[in-house]
């Protein structure tokens, strides 16, 4: 494929909920835009079956379906989408070249909206028996534990929903969690609480998987009481957290110790003309609804920043 | 261009285990997120390793047996086959230097 090197007023990286709204709000502005994803678009929460905290859906909605929609939305208003990994931005003055496995992209603003992953544990046996009964996809895998039991570990709202989701197919469900209490949102706690398949190992961590070809069993402890049980279990669901994607900006913008983008109210980075959105930022809530109105933030500040008139926010007080 | 194609069970064989060239198979399911992540990225190693590798899909929904013989317990599950035999396995979404990689050590 032709290496391309053209020119936007707007990059923008990530094409979850942050970058589309992003993506809709500088179309509408009338500048040119560009939206870089490494894969399709729809960021995390297309792994959710359901999304019921979106406001305007009375019924849930799939996170595929809403993104979906979302994406069309900003294509409709003129977004333009690239297949490409991003591997780094270089400033010069106040043009930003971003630099991906597809070619050059020059921009007069970018709107860094990568999101985040699945944090890894790093037990014994994570690595070796992911995909043999280690998963990081309770939507994906669930179906391939019909009638077995299996682990949940953590205790935020992606543990509990996958905990959920997995009772239409798992025979017993255990969550594995540290703390004696959930950190997940109390209707989440409610669900879980009143599923007879869930059962809930707390102050406990992970210690061990083993099997033979394919999981079979895991080894926990008790924080407390420094007690090791043994579980038989087929799956292990790893929801222990989430990473930002910013590898390739640690040195570019001020990043937080967990590795997220620093940024003022109005999404700005420590580099002018660098934004960012969503889940990638610190301090985020990780919600749709808070990414989308990050990229709108982030998309304002931005149609500001290229022309010329900062401080949008600062007028006003 | 080519495209990866999606067969069913009865076509395995003469598709996968048969085929003369290597064979990248990717597992998937319409419900999982991170299958439909990847499968831009697998049309586009289709079109730049035709004639040298063959691309396949495979819905597990439809074809479970497959799916259960080759251990799949996770998707979306990249696995190439040489001579009918699989050679390589990449589990979860990968960007598309990562799979070249795989792919060209693999080959």
């Amino acid at each position: 494929m032709a290496k391309s090197t053209k020119k936007y007023d707007v990059v923008i990286i990530g094409g979850g909920p942050a970058g589309l709204s992003a993506g809709i709000y500088t179309a509408r502005a009338r500048l040119t835009n560009l939206l870089i994803e490494r894969g399709a678009v729809g960021g995390q929460i297309i792994n959710a079956e359901w999304v019921e905290n979106y406001p305007g859906f009375t019924e849930s909605i799939s996170g595929i379906d809403l993104t979906e929609a979302m994406h069309k939305q900003a294509t409709g208003f003129g977004l333009e989408t690239l297949v490409a990994e991003v591997t780094g931005i270089k400033i010069t003055g106040r043009q930003k070249v971003v630099k991906t496995s597809q070619g050059d992209f020059t921009a007069k603003a970018v709107i860094v909206a990568g999101g985040s992953e699945r944090l890894k544990l790093g037990v014994p046996g994570e690595a070796e028996y992911t995909g043999k009964g280690v998963s990081y996809c309770a939507t994906c895998d669930g179906p391939f534990f019909r009638d077995k039991e299996v682990a949940v570990v953590g205790g935020g709202n992606a543990a509990i929903t996958e905990a959920i989701e997995l009772t239409k197919f798992a025979s017993k469900i255990t969550v594995i969690h540290r703390r004696d209490e959930l950190r997940a949102t109390k209707i989440l706690q409610e669900k879980a609480f009143a599923e007879k398949k869930i059962k809930f190992l707390w102050d406990s961590t992970l210690e061990e998987i083993a099997g033979d070809a394919f999981v079979d069993k895991i080894t926990v402890s008790n924080v407390k009481t420094k007690k090791k049980t043994v579980l038989n279990v087929s799956g292990v669901f790893m929801a222990v957290g989430f990473r930002p994607n910013t590898g390739y900006l640690k040195d570019i913008v001020k990043l937080d110790d967990i590795g997220a983008i620093i940024t003022n109210e109005r999404m700005e980075t420590s580099v002018p003309g660098i934004f960012a959105a969503g889940d990638i930022r610190s301090s985020s809530i990780r919600q749709v609804i808070a990414a989308a109105g990050d990229g709108a933030v982030a998309a304002i500040s931005a149609e500001k920043y290229i022309s010329g008139q900062a401080g949008l926010f600062a007028e006003k007080s | 261009m080519s495209k990866p194609v999606e067969i069913e069970e009865a076509k395995f064989s003469e598709a996968v285990l048969k085929a003369e060239t290597p064979v990248l198979v990717d597992f998937w399911a319409p419900w999982c997120g991170p299958c439909r992540m990847v499968a831009p990225v697998v049309e586009e190693l289709a079109g730049e390793y035709e004639g040298k590798v063959s691309f396949v899909k495979v819905n597990v929904d439809n074809n479970p047996r497959i799916a259960s013989q080759y251990g799949i317990m996770s998707i979306p599950t990249l696995m190439l086959f040489k001579e009918g035999q699989p050679v390589d396995t990449i589990v979860g979404f990968r960007p598309k230097d990562e799979l070249k990689k795989s792919l060209d050590t693999a080959l």
